[in-house]
């Protein structure tokens, strides 16, 4: 196996020209997801989906104009992953996370077990789509196209190690400069997904920009929810011994 | 920024123009709970379709009923459950890999089972043949029934919605409950013109409801404010009702014929509690898929979990100052 390839996504340095949403659709071929006017901000985007790996999310406050390239997290524990009853979601040898197209057979599992709402499927393909970080172009030596287009290095690609140790001095600069509302998000391998191959520096708290605060993988909840299910048939059982054999 | 109201007054949370954290789940109706509910009802069915086989004089007419709604149930949903995916000419990849991270890879396996298993059981009840692989398959049925009516509960809470994750210890009682309600329902049904046979169906009928109320009731009192979207699903409350009412006529449906006068009141009690009874085990699992939604779909129920969550870990105010 290669090493694990990641994105860093710095957001302070994000001037939301959309590149990446436009360079993703045209290398992965990408239909459109609506042209939909929100009238909430510059983004019209909304939110990732089946159709949209990259979202620049935009939020305007009295200080300033927070700007964020959002993707698929490809998460140590990816619940996506871990639910996907036919195999279709495998993880790469870059550590990556790609549904194959070929096997999904559209069951929806994945749509409500990711904890960042990110995968999602099309109604008129019947099949789960999600970012692949380019893993045909990685496969060809090439970095994935958002980080391509990017042209701020806002998107940053690269073995996941190095990015981190990119990140922390990028944080210790800002920090430095009286940016102290600056953090790392999903750096952090103790997390409840076990640190993301997709990770972030945010200006404000996560769910301002969408993201959820503390995602956990609920697969590993699972010994115990199947512990609770099995209560609950030996009780289903017990009861209807009873009714068969009991009373009278 | 969206500086969003919470449902509970005092707790004030960010979130990005208001708009979901997760997706809601994709499942249609009623496609989604139909299945839930014929599963259910199969589950309950084999299970005592299995419990028949330990009876002194087994192959009652009972047994052969139980047998037939074990099958029929299983088939039925498995129609539900292909006609639910986005390429159900591809159901057969659900048998690719046995994948024990996966419920729903889990289900399709157990379903296998079950769908196997009670087909076998009641074709040979029904046309006599092989009596012997029918009374196995028939007490095998008693292990894959109870799991089959569970699982789903599993299946649900092993996903981001907070109202189905946070009440992953009641639903498989609910569901357990709620599938012995339909089950015993359907009996009760089948024994209308033999109130002597109805005791057992009956006892289901009533403990099942029993079991849902007491599930439900427990779930929406421990999950607080995740429980909002149950409480405020009309189904759910309409399932509450009906459980509760439709137990209650079938425990009274017994009286008259133990008296020896009702021979018009008892089966009619019995009927509107069948009917209740059915209606309640549809209405919960509809209204289960519809609370799911609204609480996928309002980030209050992902955010202000998490954000306590941290807050009560001391990890609150990391890497900066909140807003």
């Amino acid at each position: 196996m290669s090493e694990r390839m990641g994105f860093f996504t710095d957001t302070s340095v994000c001037i939301g020209c959309k590149a990446c949403e436009v360079a993703c659709k045209e290398w992965n071929g990408v239909p459109d997801d609506g042209f939909v006017f929100r009238a909430t901000s510059y983004d019209n985007t909304g939110s990732l989906g089946a159709s949209t790996w990259r979202h620049v999310a935009f939020i305007e406050t009295p200080d300033s104009w927070l700007m964020a390239s959002d993707v698929c997290k490809h998460c140590t524990h990816a619940a996506c992953l871990d639910v996907c009853p036919t195999g279709a979601l495998f993880r790469t040898e870059f550590d990556t996370v790609v549904v194959q197209a070929d096997v999904c057979n559209g069951c929806g599992y994945c749509v409500p077990a990711c904890p960042y709402g990110v995968i999602d499927r099309r109604e008129d393909d019947g099949r789960a789509w999600k970012c692949t970080m380019c893993y045909d172009r990685q496969l060809g030596g090439l970095e994935p196209a958002c980080a391509k287009a990017c042209p701020t290095d806002s998107i940053q690609f690269g073995p996941l190690d190095e990015l981190l140790e990119r990140a922390d001095a990028r944080l210790a600069d800002l920090h430095a400069n009286g940016r102290t509302e600056a953090r790392l998000y999903g750096e952090d391998p103790g997390d409840g997904v076990g640190g993301d191959g997709a990770f972030f520096l945010l200006m404000a708290e996560p769910e301002v920009y969408g993201l959820p605060p503390d995602p956990v993988v609920t697969t590993r909840d699972l010994p115990s929810m199947w512990g609770w299910a099995a209560v609950a048939a030996l009780t289903m059982a017990g009861a209807t011994a009873w009714t068969r054999f009991g009373g009278r | 920024m969206a500086r969003e109201r919470a449902m509970v007054p005092e707790a004030e949370f960010s979130s990005y123009y208001g708009r979901p954290v997760i997706k809601a789940p994709i499942w249609h109706e009623p496609h989604m709970p139909l299945y839930l509910y014929l599963g259910g009802v199969s589950g309950a069915c084999a299970l005592s379709a299995a419990l028949e086989e330990l009876q002194p004089r087994p192959h009652g007419r009972l047994g052969t009923l139980a047998r037939l709604g074990a099958a029929l149930g299983a088939v039925l949903g498995t129609g539900f459950l292909i006609a639910e995916l986005g390429r159900p000419e591809r159901f057969l990849n659900m048998m690719r890999v046995f994948k024990p991270t996966s419920p729903m890879s889990m289900g399709s396996w157990l379903l296998a089972a079950q769908g196997g298993l009670s087909t076998m059981a009641a074709a040979s009840a029904v046309t006599g043949v092989l009596p012997g692989a029918g009374r196995a398959a028939a007490l095998s049925l008693g292990v894959t029934g109870p799991l089959m009516a569970t699982y789903t509960a599993v299946l649900i809470a092993d996903t981001a919605v907070p109202a189905w994750h946070e009440a992953r210890h009641e639903l498989p009682f609910l569901f357990g409950g709620s599938a012995m309600a339909g089950a015993g329902a359907l009996g009760m049904l089948a024994t209308l013109a033999r109130p002597e046979e109805a005791a057992p169906v009956r006892r289901m009928a009533v403990f099942g409801a029993a079991l849902e109320t007491a599930a439900g009731a427990v779930m929406e009192r421990r999950l607080g404010l995740v429980a909002e979207p149950y409480r405020r699903e009309p189904l759910m409350r309409a399932a509450r009702l009906l459980a509760v009412g439709g137990g209650a006529l079938a425990a009274l449906s017994a009286l008259p014929s133990r008296r020896g006068g009702g021979r018009v009141l008892g089966p009619a009690l019995a009927a509107a509690a069948a009917a209740a009874l059915t209606a309640g085990a549809l209405c919960t699992r509809f209204g289960v898929l519809r609370a799911g939604r609204a609480s996928a779909e309002d980030p209050a129920y992902t955010i202000i979990p998490q954000r306590q969550r941290l807050t009560a870990a001391g990890r609150g105010t990391e890497g900066g100052s909140a807003q």
